[in-house]
């Protein structure tokens, strides 16, 4: 019989995979054993009726959409400020490396406080939109506001290292076969990025999805409108209504779980065929 | 590479100095007041009172701890675990909801104090921007074309389910009780609502801090403080002829307080809001005093209003209003739909 | 990070327009979604003068909830720390299988909403669950406490050093911890001597980012904390608080606190990178 694992002359497997799982198993498995547990107690169709309840479709909508718009825009700059950053050489470039890592370290608290007072009608961006008509605190624009905030680290980390790897002589080649500079990017380089650029946004995506701190203060939180998922579940907590806010948190944590398989595939994916190239 | 571990066990060290440190030292007696959102600048002045004078009648020190958020999340939190040793929430049915879920509370709670457990009431008003440019004098002005109303989500807030139903009276007033042409104004009020924070004191910001919306449906007390905090110039108070008297209760958790042995100090807590210092103190702090005969001289008397209390046949008493209006599937559930 | 000499008409670069065009585009860009917030959290905090900031930390409250924050880093961030080191060692020095598995749930958490977060403890040892009440009559405060709020953030933050490891050290291989065995160390002086001093600054790194994260953490946090003043209130529930007392300027000042950690977590970072860069850029994904 095959062993489940390789032979190693190595000490300390059993310890650290041990105590790994022993501590997996306290802080995150049994938790979250006790979430699903709880909404499958309320029996299949009393779940099935909270959890495709309209408001809680039209919350996980809010969610989803604002993340994919924000993970979308990401996108775009994300690949053009790492192309930057890892391209160029001009002043004042090792500090814009440097900010780019800022959301993830500022508390999101913070950033929803400030970006509310940025993007109020008074604020000094609101005030430049206000005049048009166009409102961006307290309505679902807000929310992509701040889950781009949020976001743009994951995609520029993601697609940096792949982009400084990248084969310069394929460019060059390219261009003295007389391909123009764009065709060279988009048949070229581009192609090459996909899975990489794929992984941050889906890094993005997810982290987008349940970020809460920085998105209750500058959103409307207006029913059916501008209503998070994770916001309807504190609701639902304060309505002492559990069965509810256990039966959003259940559907969250299975596309949590969804979304990092295919993340890890992705991931996989993009080592395969990096390493082809 | 010795450097750095041993850097790390400085580190280490000092980690835990600053934990062992941080480690509450409890002194003496400690009440907590869980508490809802208006009340924070009331119950700051009012605790401090409370303990000055336990002190000179028992020479006991006590320590009052406070805690504040929306009514229902505050009930919430009492309910899976929180140790309040006497609640002060914003409407009756946030009680009867620990009383039921935990039985910590006897369910005849509102019996054991006066003026039926609630110390201070209030109503609701209106604060509008000055010079009042959208004309908003009563409610019928309210829905108006182009005016926005900041109320919050009467779901989860104390306040906004008072606001509700203050509407709500002024139109079965207005139509003669006919339900359709009332829920018609209900659902029209909400569609001028563009925003429901979660509690009265989220909605009070969006409207004074964010400058959303023409008019803020308010608890009166939070209404002056607003106008207060944020310099007298800004805001103007309307007072409609009509509003609803809102009572926000008080009671004793008892099964956390006998638990923590605090009970004499909780109940003395209670029974000093109804002392000529704490109606005091409540009409400072804009409330109207359950006993105004005891209020020293100083603070300024609150204008008339036609009040209608929920106890009033139109509403039944917080049960029946709660189950009707504000459970799920309730009367609220079915005119807040969306596609507005 | 490779250094790329700009010259000019590189035939495998862009024009100098576009260059510039993009510079431009990726500064506007960064200034707008990640300088201006930060701006903005210190001229609020400034707005109403110095007095009006220091005012905000001459303030019980304010120092209680400073001292929590430290204490329930102090606490979580060590847990993972050690959790950290052992998950890397099991899953980057030896193969066996179910690990890309293991892998997915330790990343959990990242993805799982904060919310949530705090909600699988209240549904634990909340006063309604079935442990909540037994613990209770030992005496043991769990959620609305300290170890609800450690636990929160343990979890919150239970990635951030394995995965700042894992990659780093799957990258090392075990040549050299299995050179140092062959010479006759002993399993502990190997991981002492050799394994730790080739992983350290991403291991400080690690650390630094999760503190950074533990301090700053809300959703999780304000789930189970119970809002007592000056008790269980950390910085960034404080911050909430005082914007909900009309004192913007406090809520503000607090948080340039929490904004300087940040600022202090990113000059550490770049410092290091600039330093170790080869060492870090390994484990650079999060």
């Amino acid at each position: 019989m095959k062993s489940w694992r390789q032979p190693s002359i190595l000490p300390g497997f059993g310890l650290t995979l041990g105590y790994t799982i022993l501590y997996l198993t306290l802080i995150i498995l049994v938790p979250l054993a006790a979430l699903v547990w709880r909404s499958t107690g309320i029996g299949w169709d009393a779940f099935w009726a909270l959890a495709f309840d309209q408001r809680t479709l039209l919350a996980l909508r809010v969610s989803f959409g604002a993340a994919l718009i924000a993970a979308a825009i990401n996108v775009i700059f994300g690949v053009v400020v790492a192309w930057v950053l890892v391209r160029y050489q001009f002043p004042g470039r090792r500090l814009l490396d440097a900010i780019i890592d800022l959301p993830f370290a500022l508390p999101t608290a913070v950033a929803g406080i400030s970006l509310a007072a940025l993007y109020a009608p008074k604020g000094w961006i609101g005030q430049i939109f206000a005049p048009l008509g166009i409102r961006i605190a307290f309505t679902p624009l807000g929310i992509v506001i701040a889950l781009i905030f949020v976001g743009l680290p994951f995609v520029v980390r993601t697609v940096q290292p792949v982009m400084a790897e990248l084969d310069r002589e394929m460019e060059e080649a390219a261009a003295t076969l007389g391909a123009s500079r764009l065709q060279t990017l988009t048949r070229i380089v581009l192609p090459t990025l996909v899975p990489a650029i794929l992984t941050g946004f889906a890094l993005a995506f997810a982290r987008a999805v349940g970020e809460y701190g920085s998105v209750i203060f500058i959103a409307g939180n207006v029913p059916y409108v501008s209503e998070i998922a994770p916001l309807l579940i504190v609701i639902r907590l304060e309505e002492f209504n559990y069965a509810g806010a256990t039966s959003i948190a259940c559907i969250m944590l299975i596309i949590s779980f969804v979304m990092l398989l295919i993340i890890n595939m992705l991931q996989m994916w993009s080592r395969r065929r990096y390493s082809n190239v | 590479m010795r450097n750095f571990i041993q850097g790390l066990g400085v580190l280490a060290l000092g980690v835990s100095l600053i934990a062992g440190a941080a480690a509450p030292a409890f002194a003496a007696t400690t009440l907590l007041n869980v508490s809802y959102d208006p009340t924070r600048e009331f119950y700051k002045e009012f605790n401090a009172a409370f303990a000055a004078d336990w002190k000179t009648k028992t020479g006991e020190t006590v320590t009052i701890q406070q805690s504040h958020g929306g009514s229902g999340a505050q009930a919430r939190s009492v309910i899976d675990g929180l140790d309040a040793d006497v609640v002060t929430l914003g409407v009756e049915s946030d009680i009867d909801a620990i009383a039921s879920k935990t039985k910590k509370i006897p369910a005849d709670w509102r019996k054991r104090l006066p003026n039926a457990s609630a110390p201070y009431t209030s109503t609701i008003v209106f604060l509008v921007r000055k010079g009042n440019p959208k004309g908003i004098k009563d409610w019928s002005d309210l829905v108006k074309d182009g005016v926005q109303i900041i109320t919050p989500n009467p779901k989860t807030s104390a306040g906004g389910r008072w606001n509700y139903l203050a509407a709500w009276l002024w139109a079965a007033k207005q139509y003669n009780n006919d339900d359709a042409r009332i829920k018609t104004y209900i659902g029209d009020i909400y569609k001028h609502s563009p925003v429901l924070d979660t509690g009265a004191r989220g909605s009070t910001v969006t409207f004074a801090q964010r400058q959303l919306g023409d008019v803020l449906l308010a608890w009166e007390n939070e209404a002056y403080l607003a106008k207060q905090e944020f310099g007298d110039g800004d805001f103007e108070i309307v007072v409609p002829k009509l509003s609803i008297l809102a009572e926000p209760p008080v009671s004793l958790v008892d099964g956390n307080a006998d638990a923590k042995g605090t009970r004499k100090v909780a109940e003395a807590y209670l029974n000093y809001l109804y002392s000529a210092e704490g109606q005091t103190l409540a009409a400072k702090w804009f409330y109207r005093p359950s006993k105004p005969e005891l209020v020293k001289a100083g603070a300024a008397a609150l204008p008339k209003v036609d009040l209608v209390s929920i106890d009033d046949p139109l509403f039944g008493g917080w049960k029946t209003a709660q189950a009707k209006h504000f459970d799920d599937g309730g009367v609220f559930d079915q005119l807040y739909k969306p596609g507005k | 990070m490779s250094k790329v000499a700009s010259r000019y008409r590189d035939p495998a670069s862009e024009t100098l327009s576009w260059r510039l065009i993009l510079i431009l585009l990726a500064v506007a860009f960064l200034g707008i979604v990640v300088v201006l917030p930060l701006v903005t959290v210190f001229y609020e905090a400034f707005r109403k003068g110095t007095g009006a900031f220091i005012a905000a930390f001459d303030e019980p409250d304010a120092i209680a909830a400073i001292r929590l924050t430290l204490t329930v880093a102090a606490i979580a961030v060590p847990l993972n720390l050690v959790f950290g080191v052992a998950a890397a060692w099991a899953i980057a020095k030896f193969e066996f299988r179910g690990k890309t598995f293991l892998v997915t749930l330790i990343d959990l958490p990242f993805s799982i909403s904060p919310v949530i977060s705090g909600l699988v403890y209240v549904l634990l040892f909340g006063a309604q669950s079935y442990l909540g009440p037994i613990l209770k009559s030992q005496g043991i405060q769990i959620i609305f406490a300290l170890p609800g709020m450690v636990l929160a953030t343990i979890f919150v933050t239970f990635p951030f050093i394995a995965r700042e490891l894992i990659p780093l050290m799957q990258e090392q291989g075990t040549g050299d911890e299995e050179a140092a065995l062959s010479l006759g160390a002993s399993g502990w002086q190997t991981f002492w001597y050799v394994t730790l001093p080739n992983v350290k600054w991403g291991l400080l790194y690690g650390v630094l980012l999760c503190n950074a994260r533990a301090m700053g953490e809300f959703g999780a946090v304000s789930v189970v904390s119970g809002h007592v003043r000056g008790l269980t209130e950390t910085m960034p529930l404080h911050i909430e608080i005082l914007y909900n007392e009309y004192n913007f300027a406090a809520a503000f000042a607090i948080a340039t606190l929490l904004a300087l950690l940040a600022l202090v977590t990113l000059a550490l970072k770049t410092v290091l990178e600039l330093r170790y860069g080869d060492e870090i850029a390994a484990g650079r994904k999060h």
